[in-house]
């Protein structure tokens, strides 16, 4: 059975027995970008998500602000399989640029949506057609033609309402909530809808096989956006100093975190407990940070690869003269502009040996939205205990697109502030910046502003002793160095753990970090079915902790899972595991769009096929 | 009450307090002048050294924090960025009073972007320019305000026309924008003091020659040069806000300005025509100057009115260090809100 299977099998939904499919398929929208159909198809998202059926929703947008072409992927899984799927069963087309090209990206067997004016000669005979009066309906919804376009978008969501009977109500619920309330608008949109929904009830026979039906499986969850969740995850994490410059994907984590710091962080007269500055570059983002730092702030910056490459003068310097940060890093992908609006892994190294000289940077590694909430207030944490920049990389599937997750906990830890003198204390016992009093290669800071005798010292980037002072000396560096190393290896088994399912029967594992989760969870169910168990360790936090060599040494082979091209992750592990480096494979695809099961089954299905065609024990 | 023999100002220390480690800078680099003379400014105003931070960037100038005000922090960051960390620090304690030495490479060069940004937000600080035309610390290269047609040893002849970072603070709404020369320690002082006492950002453009590449009789930022051409626009004199003014003088010829914290300072006019305050006729004046091969000095532009960083972040009234967690950790009720409404 396993050797006959074909990528396809995987891929698409079963359709060719003759019953309803209920809660699984993906529906795909495109459209030309600015057309205003972001609004429609988070709404239709919403629905279903808040009829419990486990929803995804993916944006693959163009960088460009108006005019080239946009799809919206939105995948409903009974299963609650959130990863990305090639195969698309229904498709709406609202783009003609790209209509002849979509419309093969149709599962056989699946639904076409159009706009009746469009007068496509389409020629596939193994898909229904569903011709849409958008031009007739947004006319006579009587708004003003500049409204036009988005009113026409809400046609689509009627039509696919009483298509896939979605209940109408909530998606009411969901235009409110998604106008923040705002009553005129939804009062704009929904009679659209609605004409939508009842012009198709009365003209349309459905003859494809596609439904929801409501279920309880999205109880108790939320949907949300990994950038919002990294904002509101500093805000609680106590965040005083936001430096940032504009960059897709991160630009959403700057603007979530100015419009909640403005609801939670402010005195009773009004004044902001925290400071928000659009930088004139990165150079200058990381400047602040490591001035705010430095004087005792939570700082932090969100940014993205180019911003990055800018950083990493920055980000030696805070390694080396010891001052603590959070850079928030959401990924897309370089080398340089790359694709700008498309998801990589590509930083890893980039980030975990940011800058000249030797460096080793704590990177945090969130792997879901929940962790991008965790992570954000406990990088502050991290880099304030062991003072020093500390690197969080999300990336632009996890920041920018809706996930469902539980609500977030809060934090359970009171806040860490590190090895920090008082006047008293350093009145009464002394103090040498760079002395390693606890032998843990943690020194103690004094901050600015602290009136004791000795309390200040010089801060540079250049040699130093452990008082501060300027130091060329040959043993100053090297010892200086090799603390700064045992200060960031001590970290490895604090920060978090990597998450480990070890399935005993299992001779092959995984291992992936951040946003690939989704993808490796389903693969290997999928393999599972067709006889192929694994083990998987999703990698939190570098440096990565021994747990990940003890893996590696329990399977026959392991396969790093990352989104780049170089397996950047693969060599980190190699790097620290060199009596291993033979047992674990790469398995690093990178294209722009996130990671599917279906890849990641096929090549292991290649990988591990003997050369009699049988896969390997 | 006996007299102390030993001077020590209002908040009872002595010189000695603001003193740094020696210096490592060439004997007779204005840089040095420079240093003692903000050792003297801070010890008589009596600033408390640990409440001072001295930012700097890469150079023999950004070097120059260490020596002096050994008890103050110490931030020496990288080539050209003095301002954004500057601008941090500032914003996480405001109480601090932060000293920015800079180099004119280090400013007009690379940090040339970082600097204007700083004085467009009013980064509440003392940024000084130690300004000698070269680079000193990589030995002698031209820098952007070297002099056009000016030739030096290594280099050869400079074929570009100068940066005048004067006008580039003033075109930025720098409201606190003053030029003098390390040779002058009469009028170095009193301007330091005016601008340590000035809340917002405070440019100090003060020619500095370096002995080693850039002090031949013909550079505009030699000894020689500077004391010929040395064009004062007045006789400034800094009365701090716990003395009063006793001497008359003539309206006529003096004019008054109020700092924020109350203190002022009285410029007995050289050249009766110059208003500090306007804004269109500093900027002439520079333009004209520089074309007569003059050196303007003194305070240049002065605007008191714009709100600094600081107020127009409208921080509370602590410093964010000094926030606890009750300030800075909103309550578990307002998370499980945020998630009721998702
Ligand atoms: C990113 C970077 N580029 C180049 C240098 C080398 N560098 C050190 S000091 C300096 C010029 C300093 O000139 P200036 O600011 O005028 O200071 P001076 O030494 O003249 O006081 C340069 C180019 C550096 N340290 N960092
Ligand atoms: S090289 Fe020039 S700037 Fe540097 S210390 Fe010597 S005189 Fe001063
Ligand atoms: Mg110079």
């Amino acid at each position: 059975m396993v050797n006959n299977l074909k990528v396809n099998d995987i891929n698409d939904i079963d359709v060719d027995q003759n019953i309803n499919i209920i809660n699984d398929f993906s529906i795909q929208v495109a459209t030309p970008n600015g057309s205003g159909s972001q609004t429609s198809n988070l709404v239709l998202l919403r629905s279903l998500f808040k009829m419990g059926i486990p929803s995804s929703g993916k944006n693959l947008f163009p960088s460009n602000i108006q005019g080239m072409p946009t799809w919206y992927t939105i995948r409903c899984s009974q299963e609650g399989y959130v990863a990305r799927r090639d195969s698309i069963q229904i498709m709406v087309l609202m783009n003609p640029e790209t209509a002849l090209q979509d419309i093969n990206n149709i599962q056989s067997g699946g639904v076409c949506l159009y706009p009746k004016s469009a007068k496509y000669n389409f020629d596939r005979e193994d898909i229904t057609y569903y011709p849409m009066p958008v031009k007739r309906l947004a006319k006579e919804s009587g708004v003003s033609s500049a409204l036009r376009p988005y009113v026409s978008n809400m046609v689509y969501v009627g039509v696919l309402a009483s298509v896939l009977s979605i209940d109408l109500l909530e998606i009411e619920s969901a235009l409110s909530w998604h106008f923040k309330g705002r009553q005129k608008l939804v009062d704009t949109n929904m009679p659209v809808i609605q004409a939508a929904f009842d012009w198709s009830r009365e003209n349309l026979t459905k003859t494809d096989r596609f439904q929801v039906e409501r279920t309880n499986s999205t109880d108790g969850t939320i949907m949300v956006d990994g950038n919002f969740a990294a904002a509101l995850g500093a805000i609680y994490g106590g965040v005083t100093v936001m430096a940032w410059y504009p960059i897709t994907p991160s630009t959403s984590l700057a603007d979530s975190l100015t419009e909640y710091a403005r609801l939670l962080r402010h005195d009773a007269e009004g004044h902001a407990t925290y400071s928000i500055i659009q930088a004139e570059d990165e150079l200058a983002a990381a400047g602040m940070i490591m001035g705010a730092g430095w004087a005792g702030a939570r700082a932090m910056t969100a940014t993205s690869g180019p911003g990055i490459s800018l950083m990493s003068e920055f980000a030696g310097f805070g390694y080396y003269a010891e001052i603590p940060a959070v850079i928030w890093d959401v990924q897309r992908v370089g080398p340089s502009t790359g694709l700008p609006t498309r998801v990589s892994q590509g930083d890893l190294t980039a980030c975990y040996w940011s800058s000249h000289g030797d460096t080793e940077h704590i990177c945090l590694l969130p792997g879901n939205v929940a962790e991008c909430f965790e992570f954000g207030w406990r990088a502050f944490d991290i880099a304030e205990q062991y003072q020093t920049p500390v690197f969080v990389l999300s990336d632009l599937d996890l920041g920018m697109n809706n996930w469902m997750t539980k609500p977030f906990n809060y934090p359970d830890k009171p806040m860490n502030r590190g090895k920090v003198l008082t006047a008293d204390q350093v009145n009464e016992n002394g103090f040498k910046r760079y002395f390693d009093l606890d032998g843990d290669g943690i020194p103690y800071r004094t901050l600015p502003g602290t009136v004791a005798n000795g309390a200040s010292y010089f801060t540079r980037g250049s040699g130093h002793d452990e008082s501060a002072k300027y130091s060329e000396d040959p043993l100053d560096y090297a010892t200086n160095m090799s603390r700064l190393r045992r200060k960031i290896d001590s970290s490895r088994e604090t920060i978090p753990a990597p998450i480990v399912e070890h399935n005993k029967t299992a001779s092959i594992g995984f291992v992936g970090f951040g946003s690939t989760d989704p993808a490796i969870i389903e693969a290997r169910d999928r393999l599972a079915v067709i006889g192929v168990a694994s083990s998987y360790l999703r990698i939190r936090a570098l440096p990565a902790s021994l747990t990940v060599s003890d893996f590696i040494a329990s399977h026959e082979r392991v396969y790093v899972v990352e989104m780049n091209i170089e397996g950047q992750l693969h060599k980190l592990i190699q790097i620290q595991s060199p009596e291993l480096a033979t047992k674990v494979l790469s398995l690093a695809h990178c294209d722009g769009l996130p990671l599917t099961a279906s890849y990641i089954v096929s090549e292991i299905l290649e990988q591990e096929r003997g050369p009699n065609g049988k896969i390997k024990d | 009450m006996g007299k102390s023999r030993i001077n020590t100002n209002l908040i009872g220390l002595e010189k000695q307090d603001y003193k740094g480690s020696p210096t490592t800078l060439c004997a007779g680099c204005g840089h040095n002048s420079i240093s003692s003379q903000i050792i003297t400014a801070a010890f008589e105003l009596g600033l408390q050294p640990e409440q001072v931070i001295k930012i700097s960037g890469i150079g023999c100038s950004s070097k120059s924090p260490a020596y002096f005000m050994n008890r103050s922090f110490a931030f020496n960051s990288v080539h050209g960025r003095m301002p954004s960390v500057a601008s941090g620090a500032m914003l996480a304690n405001r109480n601090l009073v932060t000293i920015g030495i800079s180099g004119d490479g280090d400013t007009g060069s690379i940090g040339l972007g970082q600097f204007k940004h700083a004085m467009r937000r009013n980064t509440p600080m003392i940024y000084i320019v130690e300004n000698n035309g070269v680079y000193g610390l990589t030995k002698g290269q031209f820098s952007v305000t070297a002099d056009e047609g000016q030739n030096l040893k290594y280099y050869g002849k400079n074929d570009l026309p100068p940066l005048d970072l004067c006008l580039e603070a003033i075109v930025a709404d720098c409201g606190f924008v003053a030029r003098s020369f390390a040779g002058d320690p009469k009028q170095v002082r009193p301007l330091l003091k005016a601008a340590i006492s000035y809340d917002g950002a405070a440019l100090l453009d003060i020619i500095s020659p370096c002995v080693a590449f850039n002090n031949t009789s013909d550079s505009t930022k030699g000894y020689d040069w500077v004391k010929e051409h040395d064009d004062p626009l007045h006789d400034i004199t800094y009365i701090p806000i716990q003395e009063e003014v006793t001497t008359q003088y003539d309206p006529g010829d003096t004019s008054t300005v109020t700092l924020h914290d109350g203190s002022q300072i009285l410029l007995r006019k050289l050249d009766e025509s110059y208003d500090p305050t306007d804004k269109l006729g500093a900027i002439q004046a520079l333009q004209s100057a520089n074309n007569e091969e003059s050196l303007l000095t003194g305070l240049i532009y002065y605007d008191p009115n714009r709100p600094n960083l600081i107020q127009s972040e409208n921080l509370v009234e602590s410093p964010l260090v000094q926030l606890t967690t009750d300030a800075l950790r909103p309550n578990e009720e307002s998370l499980s809100q945020i998630m009721s409404n998702l």
